[in-house]
């Protein structure tokens, strides 16, 4: 009929929240910088950055290493080791079995003997979801192993950083972590090693404040955050808003802090190129 | 005798009141109280004793942040000669929180480099109530490194709540500068004595507090943040300080239980700030001593014995 031609068509109503509703747990993600809906699968293929506006999502550890180094090459060290409870706080035990359940780690950092493109490293990832990738005992204690791992084999060393800071719970002990892993990184310079720092989101307090800050090359993700106080914190201390990018990659590349932010997807290569230039060609009569 | 009071010397100041009162009235009158003003006394002491003897973490901070509590500033007067003060990181500025220079310390020259709050509201504002931007932090690691060049030994006093953070302190790298000092004072082939004198807070403090022999004076406090951060990022609730203060384990005594300090260094009753002279004195004599016992090891083993200090902090169930 003609006059069917000049009908409104009806339109079905469909409310966000019904959308959502529709995307089964786990094979759908929204990115949050974009709204982009990014199919888990693909999620994997682009090792969690979206592909339409780049943005990184959070990686653990176990999958990171996975991302970084030549596959099988990982062994792992002192996999076992657990933190005491310095400052006796009754919660924290509880806090730490709880993250353990559900990172399937046992503490804030995984380290290990790996090779990246043919070259041997050692190689230590921290997890933000443990404890909030927060320092205390273990993590000072496995990232100075790791650092004399790497000096005792002869091997360039690589941190992938993600962490709240020094771990509150652990108090002065925690703080002392920063020393501890500084003083290690002075003998990996006196035995002219390379140290990769290799920064993701988020970064920040005690742990920017030592070994994250301390590679002969430092290298960041997109986007991260990076920095030294908490922003909620300096916003309450100088009550007013922080400026749009504030302690981000590229604010800190802007200032003169890292030396590049490198996308995930080229990480790898990114590295093995570094590794490359440090291994090949060196001179001794320096 | 200190003018600012502490709310926990309360009654030790009605009773001193309450003697001044009767000795007067005694004079005045001239009437014979010695027996009253004798037993009087006696509770006066044994109320000190009971008070400044059982300190609890939070009355002990307290002393610790007394705006008359002596500074740097006080201890480089009272125990160097010839102070010439240095300034700037030769990159940004001068940061007015950390004071550095060079002295002779019973004769030989030395760097002192320290934290300033400064005693009144002017000069606590001028000092940005002793916590370092990045400039304090290069500052005084450009004067360690001088201080090596030169072979002199470095006095560090640790009084600050923490490094500043600000915008500008973000910008020019407050993290860096910390990470920087801890990385570098490890391999300084000098001696190298810290002295907690006040409030040890964070990054900030430990930015000038590694070193060979770390002293740390009795009421003094040295944590990873203050108390106030603490309950403010575990309890959400910055007004819990005092509740936080106990547990965080932040007097010297519990630092000396965890082997973060070598040495507590006894102050006059009631607190530093209740006899600077004498506090100097004591603390002096320990610094010489320190000094002493570090540098009659040769370079590397005091290096080695440095590293090693640090290495073995760390509570760990296995491995």
């Amino acid at each position: 009929m003609l006059k069917d031609l000049f009908r409104k068509p009806k339109y079905v109503t469909v409310h966000a929240d019904t959308v959502r509703k529709d995307i089964p747990e786990g094979l759908w993600q929204k990115c949050p910088t974009c709204n982009e809906i990014l199919y888990s699968k693909e999620l994997e293929k682009t090792m969690k950055t979206c592909g339409k506006c780049g943005y990184h999502f959070r990686m653990g550890a176990r999958e990171r290493i996975n991302a970084t180094i030549d596959e099988g090459s990982f062994s792992e060290l002192d996999a076992d080791l657990v933190s005491a409870n310095p400052l006796g706080f009754a919660d924290y035990p509880v806090k730490i079995a709880k993250s353990q359940e559900a990172t399937k780690l046992k503490d804030a950092i995984v380290t290990g003997e790996a090779v990246i493109d043919g070259k041997p490293v050692v190689i230590g990832v921290m997890d933000a979801g443990f404890v909030m990738g927060s320092m205390g005992s273990v993590v000072g204690e496995k990232v100075t192993r790791a650092v004399e791992k790497a000096i005792a084999k002869g091997v360039p060393l690589i941190i992938f950083s993600a962490s709240g800071g020094a771990r509150m719970q652990e108090g002065i002990i925690s703080l002392m972590q920063m020393a501890k892993t500084c003083g290690a990184l002075a003998k990996l310079n006196e035995a002219r090693l390379l140290y990769i720092s290799v920064v993701t989101d988020p970064t920040t307090g005690g742990v920017t404040a030592s070994f994250a800050t301390m590679g002969d090359i430092i290298v960041a993700e997109p986007g991260a955050l990076i920095g030294f106080t908490g922003q909620r914190v300096i916003e309450q201390t100088i009550r007013q808003k922080l400026p749009e990018g504030f302690q981000t990659s590229e604010f800190l590349l802007d200032h003169g802090f890292i030396d590049m932010v490198v996308p995930r997807m080229q990480m790898k290569n990114t590295l093995a190129a570094l590794l490359d230039l440090h291994t090949n060609g060196g001179t001794d009569n320096v | 005798m200190s003018s600012q009071l502490l709310d926990f010397e309360k009654p030790l100041i009605e009773l001193e009141a309450k003697i001044e009162e009767l000795k007067k009235f005694s004079k005045e009158k001239g009437i014979d109280l010695a027996d009253e003003i004798k037993t009087l006394q006696t509770k006066s002491e044994t109320l000190k004793k009971n008070i400044y003897g059982n300190l609890t973490p939070w009355q002990r901070i307290s002393i610790a942040r007394h705006p008359e509590r002596p500074g740097v500033i006080d201890y480089i007067k009272m125990l160097f000669e010839g102070f010439m003060e240095m300034h700037g990181d030769r990159y940004y500025g001068d940061d007015p929180a950390v004071v550095g220079g060079i002295a002779r310390f019973n004769g030989q020259p030395v760097t002192v480099i320290g934290h300033v709050k400064g005693k009144n509201t002017k000069e606590n504002l001028a000092r940005n109530f002793g916590m370092p931007h990045p400039e304090g932090n290069r500052k005084a690691l450009r004067l360690m490194e001088q201080a090596e060049k030169f072979g002199r030994p470095v006095f560090s006093f640790v009084d600050t709540p923490g490094a500043y953070c600000g915008i500008g302190a973000e910008e020019r790298g407050q993290a860096q500068t910390i990470a920087a000092s801890l990385t570098r004072m490890m391999t300084l082939r000098v001696p190298v004595i810290p002295t907690i004198i006040g409030e040890g807070g964070s990054g900030g403090a430990l930015a000038i507090a590694v070193g060979d022999y770390i002293l740390m004076l009795e009421n003094a406090v040295y944590s990873i943040s203050t108390p106030e951060t603490f309950a403010s990022i575990l309890l959400k609730d910055s007004t819990k300080a005092q509740e936080v203060a106990g547990a965080m384990k932040m007097t010297a005594r519990d630092l000396e239980g965890f082997g973060v300090i070598d040495e507590i260094i006894a102050e006059p009753l009631g607190g530093a700030h209740k006899n600077a002279p004498e506090m100097a004195k004591t603390l002096g004599k320990s610094l010489q001593k320190a000094l002493n016992s570090v540098k009659k090891l040769p370079p590397e083993k005091m290096l080695e014995k440095r590293y090693e200090k640090f290495r073995g902090i760390g509570q760990l169930i296995s491995g």
